[in-house]
């Protein structure tokens, strides 16, 4: 039998990026005994890659901002599915958050007068992106370790979580393995917060790392929480597209931010042709008033390019689509053109752009200071997740918290850019601190052995089937092509249905995975771990595509191209049904309170 | 460039190993890690190889390239001779886990040794500072590091003589440096700077600033100028001469 080494905590935080390191300080603040597995090394999660910025209405460059505008900007942006109690909660804390950051040490670009510096961003009325350059995400992991490893958590790095454990009915830990012996641990815990991230890993073209393959989303839905929101999958318009090896790395919003522009063959700016009625009033309607927009004038309105991600995503998709794109299917992004605007242009760029610089002239060959860029839609992230208490993040199953991209609610439909930011913060403290009171008013959980020890029989099983198993990478590979095609920007019934027979074939090939060699950091292992969380994810996001007949935020339906206000108040909830199979269903919208109804009404 | 190129990878674990040859196919715009990739998915599945963002960002994915300490993800094919086998192996510096991976964690043990920020009270009442962008971009500069610890992995220090306990290598005087540089802190790091991290063992021969693929200039501005505050604490001669009286 297996031997599992034996840990004990009142909190156990599944993730280390930004969500799950807020947590584990705000419980371990309140003085419990605090736990974290992380899938990484400490400080490498995807956080990291986030670019542009941290949304907080600090009203620092802007004193016209607010909680309520930034809060009527989220629902807008969300297509008013979001949980409202959740993008309330997010507009007022979100400043708190940040300047929590900043007496950790997080240092933000200044404005003038020496307070935090704010930049423009899609979907937002005024300048509200707190950043450092274009590596916000950088400044806020790092300042979060480095705060993190002084207040007594225990740190598990590159561990993999295999199954949550259950007591009648409530959460009693986590069992898993550390990826570079491959012994198994188990972590035992009176509270469990899941921070894991998204499933970008699901798809072929996709900004996300290894890492994000949906595991959190799993592990709750195995254990009978629900799920919410799958069919809204964000594909952020810009992502690389040459070379052909790192195609789907982001291209932040921030160069639009800036004055970037997009243009088509012609080299004409498609954008200005396509704008939504939602959107009409706060749009520029010429290229000067945009330029200036960008230039921080606050009488201008902004470009067409700082659109919501999945409008910019179906114009870039359209136009490629129409044999209007670049030589290797994308679009141009030009920044470079600010130079008949803007003297010294180019350390201009270099400064408020340094890693694009970077990544472009070491990745691609090319000096985005002089030539335009060519990009197209990636997979970037997940508006929907775990159902959870819009206070307290708890999820249907008791003991349970989910913060951060594996959350569902604040984002509804679609997901405004520096919004991500400020989620892991004020979502990652509210689970901590109810994770840690939960724990507090419970006595521990009894682990059931059982199920310990077919967990890791199952988890030992391809190592016996060998080389006369399925290859692991290449179950991982046919997925991620075939809802790459199937259920992609584009959706429609027969591909989805498709789809779904697809997912059922890769599930009977991933039962009989097989892999060589030993446990040791073996990474064929390891890929074989993560293919039933991508298998999961997969399907729920089909199946929940497939329900939602209409096109709304992330979501776009050939079959379907339009609105339906009846879908309009409905979530779709995925959870395990008594049988095994995947159940999916409408759920009705929780009435907005008619006080956050007045904020919506009066800042239309 | 299409083609295909040799790999000389260094497979192995604590108890030793030996370089094996993979061919695979490549092509245009592929980085290192890429290779690796192909490699793994096709030819040696168990094949060991620590990575995440594959964009430079995160600092997984270090190694010894052709000899040169380098991030796999950043390192392009068509700037390396493939006439020639590239030969992969993993950082010296660290105890090898299995083939390119190493066991990083006493970086991080040490880091906590390192006496955290503390700042001084706000400025206003309602808990901000007021910081000049110039004050801030000093320090920025520090924190851009994505702590692949290649620079670690080249200081002599570490290297040839092995004195993690005593010496916290040039990735965590960047930290020092970042920390003591930062407008807001008021903690004093020099005397650990000194008796504790041992900063005197760096001689200030700039292999750590040549690795670094964040172009931080860790000697000049981050280690020179600690090094000069341990002086004027510690050696300066007239502190001394009334030190005596």
């Amino acid at each position: 039998m297996p031997e599992f080494e034996r840990f004990s905590y009142d909190v156990l935080v599944i993730g280390a990026g930004g969500a799950g390191l807020r947590a584990a300080i705000e419980a371990a603040a309140s003085g419990v005994r605090v736990g974290v597995v992380c899938k990484s090394l400490l400080g490498k999660a995807h956080t990291v890659m986030a670019e542009g910025g941290i949304a907080a209405a600090l009203a620092n460059v802007d004193d016209r901002d607010s909680w309520r505008v930034h809060f009527a900007d989220t629902m807008r942006g969300g297509q008013y599915l979001n949980n409202c109690r959740m993008a309330e909660l997010h507009a007022k804390e979100a400043p708190e958050c940040v300047r929590e950051l900043e007496a950790w040490g997080a240092l933000f670009d200044r404005t003038k007068d020496g307070r935090i510096l704010q930049r423009n961003f899609g979907g937002h009325k005024y300048p509200r992106l707190a950043h450092v350059g274009d590596r916000t995400g950088l400044e806020m992991i790092r300042t979060l370790q480095d705060h993190g490893i002084h207040t007594g958590m225990e740190v598990h790095m590159e561990c993999t979580v295999l199954g949550l454990l259950v007591d009648s009915g409530r959460v009693a830990g986590a069992c898993g393995y550390d990826r570079e012996k491959g012994l198994f641990r188990l972590w035992q815990a009176n509270a469990v917060v899941l921070a894991t991230g998204g499933i970008g890993r699901a798809f072929k073209i996709t900004s996300n790392s290894w890492e994000y393959t949906g595991d959190g989303l799993a592990l709750a839905y195995r254990v009978g929480a629900e799920l919410q929101d799958m069919e809204f999958v964000q594909f952020h318009p810009t992502g690389m597209v040459w070379p052909i090896s790192v195609r789907g790395i982001l291209v932040t919003e921030g160069v639009r931010g800036e004055g970037g522009v997009l243009r088509n063959s012609e080299g004409r700016r498609f954008m200005f042709d396509d704008i939504p009625d939602l959107y009409k009033e706060q749009t520029a309607d010429s290229e000067e008033e945009g330029w200036r927009y960008t230039q921080g004038d606050r009488n201008a309105r902004r470009p067409p390019e700082l659109l919501t991600r999945d409008h910019v995503a179906r114009c870039i998709n359209r136009e490629v689509k129409a044999g209007r794109g670049t030589p290797h299917g994308g679009v141009f992004l030009d920044i470079a053109w600010i130079k008949t605007h803007l003297p010294k242009s180019e350390e201009h760029i270099k400064r408020k752009l340094p890693s694009m610089y970077h990544q472009f002239k070491q990745l691609a060959d090319l000096d985005i200071t002089k030539e335009p860029m060519e990009v197209g839609p990636t997979t970037h992230y997940m508006m929907g997740g775990i159902r959870v208490d819009g206070d307290s993040q708890m999820s249907s199953v008791p003991g349970l918290f989910a913060a951060g991209e594996v959350a569902a609610g604040l984002h509804g439909a679609n997901r405004l850019g520096g919004n991500s930011l400020s989620d892991l913060v004020v979502f990652g403290r509210r689970a901590g601190r109810f994770a840690a009171e939960f724990a507090k008013s419970n006595k521990a959980a009894t682990v059931d052995e059982q199920q310990l020890q077919a967990t890791a029989s199952a988890a030992l099983a391809p190592f016996d089937r060998g080389l006369s198993g399925e290859n692991p990478y290449q179950i991982q590979y046919d997925l991620q092509d075939a809802m790459q095609d199937l259920v992609g920007i584009v959706r429609t019934e027969s591909e989805m249905l498709r789809a779904l027979e697809s997912i059922r074939q890769f599930r009977a090939r991933a039962d009989h995975v097989g892999i060589t060699g030993n446990r040791q950091y073996n990474n064929g292992w390891h890929t074989a771990m993560d293919l039933d969380s991508l298998l999961v994810v997969s399907e729920a996001v089909t199946r929940a595509a497939l329900l939602r007949k209409e096109s709304r935020g992330a979501q776009f339906r050939e079959d379907f191209p339009s609105k339906d206000a009846e879908w309009g108040r409905h979530n779709i909830v995925v959870k395990r049904s008594t049988d095994g199979g995947m159940q999916v269903e409408k759920r009705p919208l929780a009435p907005i309170p008619e006080e956050l109804k007045a904020v919506i009404e009066e800042m239309k | 460039m299409a083609g295909q190129a040799t790999f000389r990878i260094w497979r192995g674990d604590p108890a030793g190993g030996k370089f094996q040859d993979y061919v695979t196919p490549v092509d245009e715009g592929m980085v290192v890690l890429d290779a690796v990739h192909r490699i793994q998915a096709q030819q040696a599945f168990d094949l060991a190889v620590r990575w995440n963002c594959k964009a430079g960002k995160c600092g997984s994915c270090s190694a010894e390239i052709n000899g040169m300490p380098k991030l796999m993800c950043m390192t392009r094919l068509n700037n390396l001779n493939l006439d020639m086998p590239v030969i992969l192996e993993p950082m010296h510096t660290f105890p090898v886990i299995r083939d390119l991976v190493t066991d990083v964690s006493w970086n991080f043990r040490a880091k906590k040794t390192i006496k955290e920020f503390r700042p001084r009270s706000p400025d206003l009442p309602d808990g901000t500072w007021h910081m000049q962008q110039a004050d801030v971009e000093r320090v920025q500069e520090f924190r851009k590091c994505i702590e692949c610890f290649l620079c670690q992995d080249v200081c002599h220090v570490l290297r040839e003589h092995h004195k993690h306990d005593e010496f916290i290598g040039p990735r965590l005087l960047v930290h020092v440096a970042a920390l003591e540089m930062h407008p807001l802190d008021v903690e004093d790091r020099v005397s650990d700077l000194r008796q504790k991290h041992n900063i005197g063992y760096c001689n200030i021969t700039t292999c750590c600033r040549k690795v670094c693929p964040e172009s931080i200039t860790i000697t000049e501005n981050a280690i020179i100028p600690l090094k000069e505050r341990v002086v004027d604490q510690f050696f300066d001669p007239l502190k001394q001469l009334f030190h005596i009286i």
